[in-house]
């Protein structure tokens, strides 16, 4: 298991590696650089030029990305050319709001989604399945920020119960700090996590209704409901916990997707995180804000596989068995 | 909208009905199309992609000129009507006939991405499943740096940096960025293709990798590619709404349903129909793809279970 553990490991850093040197090569090769001024402004080109050399982008490629890599492993990240701040602080600012985005949208995901599937199995092909289903499956088809939209034009704009924009209240939150600056943030929370929540929970309950329907034919829960146990509890302890693994896949697989929807609902809701970053970092040719970022999201997505894969092994004895053997 | 456009528009739906019920007509001929039609939400999948496909073949009958402007004072905005079914926009053009022109542009996209991504998907992974070995190997650690990034990101990165990218490098693009979950498929079918004796014959006949790969073993692992090809149009669709309305997508005034949504988005409060229609389209045609992507499965692949 261990030795497992650290050939997994090793690969996921090779593939994070990977990306950073892509990522570092196709901005650096891309058409047009940095500090380069627009036709309408009067720039003096050698203050251009200052610039260039002082940020060391007059060196040769090859020489920037050595000088790049050596300065990652000693974990720095470098200097923002727009934000005139270190990367690392600038990612600082902006972790924290993204998982607390993702966080609270995997929580109403995973929660509404669970429930939804198991109760479309017990009442299967009856009028709630089919009209859950048939939710679900809506649901699943829309563009993440067109239901942000939405959501935002109803209850933000017509019946103003939540907020429109930002994560804090600009006026209130710096003065009052504690208790009710935590209840302000969630109530900028709700509407942007409801929209990735609820994406994500119509995949999930499909999945998880699926699961359910391939556990609940089998002898051992006839066997529970024949030795007299309640329904209630044959679907719940008996069928749900064997029902529990494809959920591990989908925790894998919601990485990349609360990744992707959060690039756009933040930039929906003006949610100051990660993907507002990166797309602003990318319009504005802010390279080394853009390698950084490529970094935390592959290092992102491929740690959430293999958190999955470790919960896999952990969850099914099957799987252990099998990788101990490999 | 005139009583002529809505006649045409009427027939557009009856062509979509015939369309729908010569599909069913067909598959109910084989066993394969019968297990297609046992899923309840294939047939009207089939019909709404059917209608969608006809009206963007027959937007001029149906729709109006989708950039005039015929009153910019006082036509802008307005509610949906009987002579604007969907109301109007802020340059007092017609949501409607802006929706189905562009359907021509999103479903084009789609449909050409997923092309580009699926013959890629399909011919990589053929040939690392065929030569396995570091063939393989080097194949398969390119797609796991590919799946490690969010497909968006990479786009982002390659539309923005290239300042503005005309639609042909853009569909390109994405389809170049969408082949790495086909080629993963396609390849576990290869291997095990590749030991049956029909390919040990071929083999034996002095076929070449190349002629063994396209005439016998691909034909046979056709399967797994037309239902990712048929749930990959969805993706790429959403994909290019969210390019879109980060204001990197389709270039403007071509209205691509994604770029309605953005253009829209300014004027929400006043006119909520410009954002919201081109958005349930989207649901629409996504949600009957995906319908018949998994129908598709169910019928072509037994084995592949799905939700």
């Amino acid at each position: 298991m261990t030795a497992w553990l650290v050939r997994r490991l090793a690969a996921a850093m090779a593939i994070v590696f990977a990306v950073v040197t892509i990522t570092f090569c196709v901005i650096h090769l891309a058409h047009g650089t940095p500090f380069l001024p627009g036709p309408d402004q009067d720039v003096d080109p050698q203050v251009v030029a200052r610039l260039r050399q002082q940020f060391g982008l007059d060196r040769p490629l090859p020489a920037q990305y050595v000088k790049y890599l050596w300065a990652l492993l000693h974990g720095e990240l470098g200097e923002s050319f727009y934000l005139r701040r270190p990367v690392a602080d600038a990612l600082a600012d902006a972790i924290p709001p993204t998982v607390t985005l993702a966080g609270a949208a995997l929580l109403i995901d995973f929660l509404l989604g669970l429930a939804c599937g198991v109760y479309q199995a017990v009442r299967a092909r009856r009028f709630a399945d089919i009209a859950l289903g048939n939710l679900a499956l809506f649901l699943n088809a829309m563009p993440t920020f067109w239901l942000g939209l939405v959501l935002l034009l109803v209850f933000g704009q017509w019946l103003r119960w939540f907020p429109v924009a930002g994560m804090r209240d600009p006026v209130l939150c710096p003065t009052i700090a504690g208790a009710r600056c935590t209840v302000d943030v969630l109530w900028h929370l709700a509407l942007p996590a409801l929209t990735l929540g609820l994406v994500g929970a119509a995949g999930t309950a499909r999945y998880q209704r699926a699961a359910m329907l391939e556990v609940i034919d089998q002898d051992f829960v006839r066997t529970a409901r024949a030795k007299g146990l309640g329904e209630g509890r044959v679907v719940l302890v008996h069928t749900l916990r064997n029902a529990l693994l494809p959920l591990i896949t989908l925790f894998g697989l919601a990485f990349p997707f609360l990744l992707t929807g959060a690039v756009l609902v933040e930039t929906v809701f003006a949610w100051p995180g990660m993907g507002r970053l990166s797309v602003a970092a990318i319009l504005q040719r802010d390279y080394p804000v853009v390698v950084a970022a490529a970094l935390v999201a592959s290092a992102m997505v491929t740690l959430g596989n293999l958190l999955a894969d470790v919960l896999y092994a952990v969850a099914d004895p099957r799987i252990r068995a099998r990788s101990e053997r490999a | 909208m005139n009583l002529g456009k809505w006649l045409a528009l009427a027939a557009a739906g009856a062509v979509a009905l015939l369309a729908a019920a010569a599909v069913r007509r067909r598959a109910a001929a084989s066993a394969a199309g019968r297990r297609f039609l046992a899923h309840p939400t294939a047939t009207p999948g089939v019909f709404i992609l059917a209608f969608f496909v006809t009206i963007a073949l027959a937007a001029p009958f149906v729709a109006l000129d989708p950039n005039s402007m015929p009153g910019i004072v006082d036509l802008r905005d307005r509610p949906p009507s009987v002579l604007h079914p969907l109301g109007t926009d802020v340059y007092s053009r017609d949501v409607w006939s802006r929706i189905v022109y562009g359907a021509r542009i999103s479903l084009g996209i789609g449909a050409l991405a997923t092309l580009v991504a699926v013959t890629v998907g399909a011919g990589v992974g053929a040939v690392a499943g065929y030569f396995r070995r570091w063939v393989d190997a080097a194949l398969m650690r390119l797609v796991d740096v590919g799946l490690s990034m969010p497909r968006i990101f990479l786009l982002l990165m390659a539309v923005a940096l290239w300042e503005r990218v005309p639609l042909a490098p853009l569909v390109l693009l994405i389809g170049l960025t969408g082949w790495f979950g086909t080629s993963r498929l396609v390849r576990a079918e290869v291997l095990s293709l590749r030991e049956r004796e029909f390919v040990a014959a071929a083999q034996a006949l002095g076929a070449g990798p190349a002629r063994v790969i396209f005439r016998h073993v691909l034909p046979n692992a056709a399967a797994p590619i037309i239902v990712s090809a048929a749930l990959g149009i969805g993706n790429v669709m959403l994909l290019e709404a969210g390019l879109s309305f980060l204001g990197i997508g389709v270039p403007s005034p071509a209205p691509s349903w994604g770029s309605l949504i953005y253009d829209g988005w300014q004027h929400m409060a006043a006119a909520p129909w410009t954002s919201t229609f081109p958005g349930l389209a989207i649901a629409l045609v996504v949600m009957a793809l995906n319908a018949v992507g998994d129908a598709l499965r169910d019928a072509l692949d037994p084995r592949q279970e799905g939700p």
